[in-house]
């Protein structure tokens, strides 16, 4: 079920294999209903998430990219979702000067037995990224904004 | 000149048991530098210092392992040389740093704008804070503070921070840096940036002089950019192709850049490169206050961590 109906978009989601991406099966398990926009990729660690590979995301189209994984200090290797919430935080507030909209990118955390949990962050997320619209894409009206904009004296 | 000959006799002095100490000399026109690579003592009196040696020279040293090198650095390339030994790229007992105070270098941008082209510069000479040029047979004096690169007006460094021999006397004055210049470009909208930088990204040549011009970009021929494995970018010259580069640039320098500006200076179609790292830049300060090439034996804040994060509220939402 799309947060609405019929035009669907496309979020991907980093999550880690130990918390949120069981907190995702926990929540198909107990049949939790969740938007589809969602496209998930399993990596070993939050920490594994290089920041590039959301850049490289939005960057190539997809709508909103969420990052889940374990709650801070419970991190399956002890630190690695530590170091990832230093690197995410710094990528959210870089994305300011990018011209993308920061609200398109979001981390979380979510454990394994947090079905409710995920069911709320992916319901929220998408109703977010809805709110938004689809991605800007580099269309022929863009081209010309960025004409006249450099056409302007600096 | 007093300055330039101290300088010159400290590098003789040493230059018995260096393989090679890196400067300036006068490049091809009055108005150029050049870097030098003093060897023998002839070379050393061709060495010059004065506004116009913009180049940090420390972008030379990874290339350079091995030998005894010196360098003469100035306040913001003296950072660079902090970061390279911090990130142990640098052996401390090869690398020989000769200290200078600076109160800012020119950009050349500015003076190609002011005088509406570079060609025919037939003198160009400093006299305190003004600079005289003759060019096309018009003489012209220019205040250093109109054409100094914008890195300049918010020093904070001016004095060799790491130095095996220091010469001159420092410079006192230390300007405070508010990062203005992110703050009214971020304040733009999103639309706003995002047509900013299809503009700026399309005049990009992937010429990679950004990335060859910088002092921390030290992968040589393993950059991201050509690799095959990992794949991350490809040989097409799109827009997103272009500025996923310049991302990619940006935070493989997180916590790291020390804004010296090698990369907007050497840019040939003078993209904004600068204002992309000092974004990072300015949040590293907020959320970790640290502040790259400034301490040795630092722990850069993207390789630590805390277990409670002062500044990071990731329960907000």
């Amino acid at each position: 079920m799309s947060a609405a109906p019929g035009n669907e978009l496309r979020i991907i989601g980093f999550l880690c294999n130990w918390c949120s991406y069981g907190g995702a099966d926990t929540a198909g398990v107990g049949r939790m209903t969740q938007p589809t926009d969602l496209r998930i990729i399993r990596v070993p660690c939050s920490g594994r998430i290089d920041p590039l590979f959301v850049l490289k995301a939005l960057v190539n189209g997809a709508d909103g990219v969420l990052v889940s994984g374990c709650h801070p200090r419970d991190c399956h290797y002890a630190e690695g979702n530590f170091y990832a919430r230093r690197r995410l935080e710094v990528l959210k507030r870089f994305l300011q000067v990018l011209g993308i909209d920061e609200r398109r990118f979001e981390y979380t955390w979510v454990s394994a037995s947090e079905g409710q949990r995920w069911q709320e962050v992916v319901q929220k997320f998408t109703e977010r990224i809805h709110e938004l619209g689809p991605a800007p894409k580099i269309t022929p009206d863009q081209m010309a904004m960025a004409e006249t904009m450099a056409a302007q004296p600096r | 000149m007093e300055l330039l000959d101290q300088l010159k006799e400290k590098i003789k002095e040493r230059l018995p048991e260096l393989d090679v100490v890196i400067g300036w000399e006068q490049g091809f026109d009055p108005l150029h530098a050049t870097p030098l690579f003093m060897r023998t003592e002839e070379d050393v009196d061709r060495l010059v210092f004065s506004p116009l040696c913009v180049h940090n020279l420390a972008s030379h040293l990874t290339g350079l392992k091995g030998k005894k090198v010196g360098i003469v650095v100035k306040g913001c390339d003296s950072r660079s040389v902090v970061e390279l030994l911090q990130e142990k790229l640098l052996v401390r007992e090869d690398v020989t740093v000769f200290g200078l105070p600076c109160t800012g270098v020119v950009s050349l941008k500015k003076i190609k704008h002011a005088l509406g082209g570079l060609d025919k510069v037939a003198s160009a000479e400093f006299n305190g804070n003004e600079l005289k040029v003759s060019a096309a047979g018009a003489a012209r004096v220019l205040p250093l503070n109109e054409i100094a690169a914008d890195k300049c007006g918010r020093c904070q460094y001016h004095n060799a921070l790491l130095s095996d021999v220091f010469v001159g006397a420092p410079v006192e004055a230390a300007a405070e840096d508010n990062y203005a210049d992110v703050e009214a470009f971020q304040a733009k909208s999103p639309q706003e940036q995002a047509a900013y930088w299809r503009d700026a990204m399309q005049r990009c040549l992937r010429c990679y002089a950004c990335r060859n011009a910088c002092p921390m970009c030290v992968c040589r021929d393993h950059c991201v950019a050509q690799s095959r494995e990992p794949h991350w970018m490809t040989q097409q010259d799109t827009v997103q192709e272009k500025w996923f580069f310049q991302m990619i640039h940006a935070l493989h320098l997180a916590g790291r850049c020390t804004e010296c500006g090698e990369c907007e200076r050497a840019c040939p179609v003078g993209i904004p490169l600068l204002l992309l790292k000092r974004k990072i830049n300015k949040e590293i300060k907020e959320l970790f206050d640290y502040q790259a090439g400034t301490k040795i034996d630092a722990t850069p804040p993207l390789l630590s961590f805390k277990v409670e994060e002062e500044n990071i509220n990731e329960r907000g939402w």
